[in-house]
């Protein structure tokens, strides 16, 4: 509300006071810069869209510039007839609700109680959680706890080995500090509530928004993931979209026999080629989909962490 | 005498209940700690994660000073001293991939760093809001794109027969070239693309540092005749300056930790003698390797860690004497 009425002051200041001509040219060659950066930004996105539109053998000569040419939709029948990726589409749909749920739970369980400045020992708590952010074990010794615990090659390989992220751990309490007064509980204790309770009655529904973002947030990270699966996993069953993505557009594995009689080289490639821009827009749809929401929470979320109580 | 008494009596008082108090603080704690008994229970689980995910590794990693064997696992296996360390600072890989880890990480911070301040300078002397509104909403989209994605389409944009860049060259009569075959452009693919496509997310926490600063002052120079790109000069990038100089120190003390998935998926034959980092490389010994060799690849890791832990730590106190905001 306030910066909204500032920025209005700040516009009649401005309109008031005619603009000199150097301020003029100032303003064109930003408008300038600013369009040749969003023409920079769009283009490739503009250009795989149409591409994924377009007759293969158009794409592979070099026809596509901007409008998809010879417009057809065959591609994305081939990519919803090509079992893996339906298989991978299904297993991320998995570890992406089923690992944020989880993620979202553990990280408010964390944060709560590290809120509380009655809790004994607060200090030696939140150390504990952020001090692996200085320093880690690395790699291998994470992958030997994983592999001991027996989660390789299972589902569970993608949702308990990550399951917190320290820093949406750090932006939840910083949330909390800023948006729950510590009045609120004082009342509370004093009408009886428990600690459990307080959390399940007063804060989670204070903080639904906060829910939100932290659920978004993991949901797009365990979406967009690859790494883990590529190392705790080799059971091809269990892969996620990101795995089926990297066989087909970086290591150029794709099964064309399974979905497409072609049988003329050319023709091969150059269905190969257009099967990537498909399965790069099929692969982004949904965290497209989810965009306006997870770009204003997002925001909201770095802000609320740049707060850092 | 009088005076010598009451002395006499009253030092024993007061041992007596600062005994007494100290007992009482710690039944104190014990109390309060039995009365909080709740928020301890809702703390188990996440500290059985963290312990189990982040310190059981921590202790693990002392497999880098043993031969770490399937039967000896991480606590029975032969102690060999610093053996795996000497044999990582002799070996012809050990200047490649320090200088190839430093290089992209300064080259990655020396211009990834400005351009997103520039950016958000750029986009808050816009007053058109629905071409402002167009403009952040553009560039923030590539953030959520997945590194696999990031890169099937770096890749399919610079394919040599169809590519942006083939387009390019074809109409301007330039020689065809396959750039991603080419080691010497791999550095600047990395970093250019990274900052297509992080830019406008970087942007955002200047922007909310711009939209912060009291609008009195703009107001006030602009009655003195002050241009916009005094404003800008004088107003606004003193105004990110905190904030910016945090974000500096701390993306350098945090530079040796490039996004490193992306630097393996950017990697091909032809490329690995200046794509190959500490990272990737850790990860090829320890568990993409034929012989898979974990001690060895925990030594490597271990020894980026500590430099890791080195520089954030002197990142730190850097900020601290600048009387910044640090982190702890």
């Amino acid at each position: 509300m306030t910066s909204l009425g500032l920025s209005k002051r700040a516009a009649v200041v401005d309109n008031t006071i005619r603009a000199s001509a150097g301020d003029r040219v100032f303003m064109v060659i930003n408008y300038v810069l600013l369009t040749i950066i969003l023409l920079i930004v769009l283009y490739p996105l503009v250009y795989t869209l149409s591409a994924s539109l377009s007759d293969p053998s158009a794409v592979i000569t070099g026809k596509v510039v901007l409008f998809p040419v010879d417009f057809s939709l065959r591609s994305y029948e081939k990519i919803f007839n090509y079992p893996t990726i339906i298989n991978g589409m299904l297993n991320s749909l998995f570890y992406t609700v089923v690992g944020s749920s989880v993620s979202v739970v553990l990280t408010i369980l964390a944060a709560y109680p590290l809120t509380r400045k009655d809790l004994p020992g607060r200090r030696f708590f939140t150390i504990l959680f952020f001090f692996p952010l200085l320093f880690s074990g690395g790699l291998i010794p994470f992958y030997l706890v994983t592999r001991d615990l027996g989660l390789v090659n299972t589902r569970w390989a993608l949702i308990i080995p990550t399951a917190l992220s320290v820093w949406n751990l750090i932006i939840t309490i910083s949330y909390l500090r800023s948006s729950i007064p510590e009045e609120l509980w004082e009342a509370a204790q004093i009408d009886g509530c428990s600690d459990i309770g307080y959390l399940m009655k007063i804060i989670l529904p204070l903080s639904k928004s906060l829910v939100a973002v932290l659920f978004l947030v993991y949901a797009v990270a365990q979406w967009n993931q690859y790494f883990f699966s590529l190392i705790f996993q080799t059971n091809p069953d269990l892969a996620p979209l990101q795995i089926v993505l990297r066989n087909i557009l970086i290591l150029n594995k794709i099964d064309l026999g399974m979905i497409a009689d072609v049988q003329r080289l050319a023709d091969q490639q150059a269905l190969q080629e257009q099967l990537k821009f498909s399965s790069i827009v099929v692969a982004s749809i949904p965290v497209l989909m989810l965009y306006p929401f997870v770009q204003r929470y997002f925001v909201q979320g770095l802000t609320i962490g740049a707060i850092k109580g | 005498m009088g005076v010598m008494r009451s002395s006499e009596t009253v030092q024993p008082a007061i041992s007596v209940r600062s005994a007494t108090a100290n007992r009482g603080s710690l039944n104190h704690l014990l109390l309060q700690i039995r009365r909080r008994w709740q928020l301890y229970l809702l703390l188990a689980l996440p500290i059985a994660y963290i312990i189990t995910f982040a310190y059981i590794p921590m202790v693990g990693a002392q497999i880098a000073f043993r031969d770490y064997t399937v039967a000896g696992g991480v606590w029975g296996s032969e102690w060999v001293g610093f053996a795996h360390f000497e044999r990582f600072f002799n070996s012809y890989q050990f200047t490649r991939l320090i200088t190839n880890t430093i290089s992209l990480g300064i080259y990655l911070l020396v211009v990834g760093f400005p351009i997103p301040i520039i950016l958000a300078l750029s986009l808050h002397q816009v007053q058109t809001l629905w071409f402002k509104k167009l403009v952040q909403m553009v560039t923030y989209a590539p953030h959520f794109i997945s590194t696999v994605v990031m890169v099937g389409l770096i890749l399919q944009m610079l394919n040599p027969r169809f590519g942006i860049l083939a387009q390019l060259t074809t109409a301007l009569n330039l020689p065809q070239a396959n750039a991603m075959s080419r080691p010497e452009l791999y550095q600047s693919i990395y970093v250019w693309t990274d900052i297509w496509q992080h830019m406008g997310f970087s942007a955002i926490i200047y922007l909310a540092a711009l939209t912060n600063i009291d609008p009195a002052l703009h107001e006030a120079a602009v009655v003195d005749g002050a241009s916009r790109f005094q404003r800008i000069r004088h107003i606004d990038i003193p105004g990110i300056m905190p904030i910016a100089t945090m974000l500096l120190i701390l993306n350098f003390g945090n530079f040796i930790n490039i996004g490193f998935e992306k630097v393996l998926l950017l990697q091909n034959p032809v490329n690995t003698s200046v794509s190959e980092i500490l990272d990737t490389y850790v990860y090829k010994i320890g568990l993409a390797s034929p012989t898979l060799d974990f001690s060895y690849a925990t030594a490597i890791g271990l020894f980026k860690g500590v430099i890791a832990l080195l520089m954030v730590v002197v990142a730190n106190y850097a900020v601290k004497k600048m009387g910044q905001e640090s982190l702890w």
